[in-house]
């Protein structure tokens, strides 16, 4: 079993950043699109928890929540997704594309289905060299309808290559109910290519954590790749701002009630944690979310020059 | 010193790099029992093994993509795309993911990737196995394109291209694989971005890449028949290319045309011209002409691919049409 606490810390980063990122992107200060994974924050601490230095982790559009979960400071998020020089990706990418290559994150993704096959060169580049790393790629159930998805699982396969698929299933292929974009289910689609699926309740992080330790241990054995699919809610729309037209509003009302925080919370509360702790927790993350959009505001503006000098590598003298 | 053929060249630099460093592998479909398409990894999968010569499915977006991730995370890969027609199934790999990695990520990593792919006609392979789609790849900032027209331009440039920290796109044109050349035996190595004057002269500057290249020399060759001494640049790297070179050369000849296989609209003769009528317009004595294919598909009936096709009698025909 997964430290409780440290899912639960993690969780409430994520959760404490990404209602922190709509508040400054109403107010303005977050320019651009931002797509926030409140709801989901499970997967993404669950699935990294798994996860060594060693492995990598390709992302998607709403990345934030696999960027913090796999190490990403802060203070390097929020001054990237707020614009400025000391973000991590130097104020150039944006909430779409953090990244922390350091700590394996190999970005966020702008578009859908673009993740997988980064994942899996990067699942080629651990069997090549040698290490027992692993890669992850998360994708969206809409994204299934993408013929990258394809390819990646059969070379994957093919090749029996430490390739974690981990698609977090939120109903919701951008507007429109997945159910009506894409023709195979998950099992159905897996089997089709020989690779173990397992279903997790998303909202279960000791699930979720559960699943991806043991198909990681598989990963590491050499097994070949390996799929979970964690059901799970978006909370919000498509996009902040996202008026949500197409989504019935009784649907909203009762995603609280599978709130993976609020689950967490009552399970060790249930297995003796003391209240106290929890709360304790809950400040410390409010906390560091606070420092670091203060660290961010103070922060110089992205850089004009630096970008501009940015795009190959320096030119050797 | 060696004589060898284009495609060879490509195999002598392929296995070089393969031998001096391990984390350089190829993947592409065919390229390993198969030896590739046209040979040019011919015996490598034998010498270096199948996890460093891969044989990938027919996935271009895949293997694009895995080029991509596997280039982020410490490998050196050299990707093959079968035509360059195929790289259309690949393009948010290379132009959204590898062109742009560096950039978006605030420099904290390249992508150390090579994109192998040939072009041209001449072959009667149709519509879509014989495009010169290079100018695309020349207009997204973050890659870098280059167009060898000799065996040892092909071997030297494609050692510079894996040796890049950046992404190279390695234009071959596959009507010139067989073409015999010397390849030195430890050439120097060759930096990305600089032209060769293929042969000196004084009234006219011929520009050009690839096979065109060939067809400008003999478009030389019979203009000097009449007095008229035509100086042909090879350019060799299309993106960055060598304006210095070409400027100077203009600048004694006053007179300027550029030759390529591709679709004549929007292509890397635009861009020179472009930029030659702006920091080389007080040496212009003659407009700067471009010859290249016309506006439609390649065809694939070999009278009418030869009528698509530029040749020497066209850059002759605008040589002297600019010294009018």
């Amino acid at each position: 079993m997964s430290d409780p606490i440290a899912l639960f810390r993690m969780m409430l980063t994520i959760r404490e950043a990404e209602l922190a990122l709509a508040r400054l992107f109403a107010d303005g200060e977050v320019p651009g699109f931002i797509h926030l994974s409140v709801g989901q924050e499970a997967v993404a601490a669950g699935v990294c928890a798994a996860l060594g230095p060693q492995d990598s982790v390709a992302s998607t559009h709403r990345g934030h929540g696999h960027a913090l979960a796999r190490g990403m400071a802060l203070e390097g998020f929020f001054a990237e997704v707020m614009a400025k020089s000391t973000g991590l990706c130097g104020g150039r990418g944006g909430s779409m594309h953090v990244a922390d290559l350091k700590r394996g994150m190999l970005g966020a993704n702008g578009i859908v289905g673009a993740g997988p096959p980064i994942a899996l060169g990067a699942a080629l580049a651990h069997r090549t060299r040698g290490t027992d790393g692993v890669a992850v790629a998360f994708f969206g159930d809409g994204a299934l309808a993408e013929g990258t998805m394809h390819e990646t699982l059969n070379m994957a396969a093919i090749w029996r290559l430490p390739l974690l698929l981990v698609c977090e299933n939120n109903g919701w292929a951008e507007f429109s109910r997945s159910d009506t974009q894409v023709a195979v289910n998950l099992p159905a689609w897996t089997a089709a290519y020989g690779v173990p699926h397992v279903e997790v309740d998303g909202n279960d992080v000791q699930a979720v954590a559960t699943a991806a330790a043991d198909a990681v241990a598989g990963l590491r054995r050499g097994e070949g790749p390996r799929v979970i699919e964690a059901r799970t809610h978006r909370w919000r729309g498509h996009y902040e701002g996202d008026p949500q037209r197409y989504r019935d509003p009784e649907e909203a009302s009762r995603m609280a009630e599978h709130d993976p925080i609020a689950r967490a919370r009552a399970a060790m509360i249930a297995a003796g944690a003391a209240a106290a702790t929890l709360d304790a927790a809950e400040a410390e993350a409010r906390d560091a979310v606070a420092a670091a959009i203060a660290a961010a505001r103070a922060a110089p503006p992205a850089d004009w020059m630096a970008a501009l000098n940015g795009v190959y590598a320096p030119a050797e003298v | 010193m060696a004589e060898l053929r284009m495609v060879q060249a490509v195999n002598r630099a392929l296995a070089e790099a393969l031998a001096e460093d391990p984390t350089v592998i190829l993947l592409g479909e065919d390229i390993g029992a198969a030896g590739g398409p046209f040979g040019a990894t011919r015996g490598l999968q034998e010498k270096f093994g199948p996890d460093r010569v891969r044989d990938t499915p027919i996935s271009e977006a895949g293997i694009v993509g895995a080029a991509v991730g596997a280039a982020l995370s410490g490998l050196k890969p050299v990707a093959e795309i079968m035509f360059m027609d195929f790289i259309t199934l690949a393009m948010d790999a290379l132009v959204n993911q590898a062109a742009k990695a560096r950039f978006m990520f605030g420099g904290q990593r390249g992508v150390p990737m090579v994109l192998r792919t040939p072009h041209g006609g001449g072959l009667s392979a149709g519509p879509q196995h014989s495009q010169c789609l290079e100018a695309w790849f020349c207009h997204i900032p973050g890659l870098k394109v280059v167009c060898p027209a000799t065996p040892a331009d092909a071997h030297a440039l494609l050692r510079a291209a894996i040796a890049d920290p950046d992404p190279v796109v390695v234009v071959e044109n596959k009507a010139l694989y067989a073409m015999k050349g010397e390849v030195e035996d430890a050439p120097a190595p060759l930096p990305i971005g600089r032209a060769r004057i293929a042969r000196p002269g004084r009234d006219a500057t011929i520009v050009a890449y690839g096979a065109a290249v060939h067809w400008a020399t003999e478009a030389a060759t019979a203009l000097a028949q009449d007095g008229i001494e035509a100086e042909v640049i090879d350019l060799r790297s299309l993106q960055p290319w060598d304006e210095a070179t070409v400027l100077d050369s203009l600048s004694r000849t006053h007179h300027l045309v550029i030759a390529q296989e591709a679709v004549e609209a929007f292509g890397v003769g635009a861009e020179i011209a472009a930029r030659m009528a702006d920091i080389g317009f007080d040496e212009l004595d003659g407009p700067i002409l471009r010859v290249g294919a016309p506006f439609t598909p390649v065809p694939f009936a070999k009278e009418l691919e030869r009528a698509y096709r530029p040749d020497a009698a066209r850059i002759a025909a605008a040589v002297r049409r600019t010294l009018d």
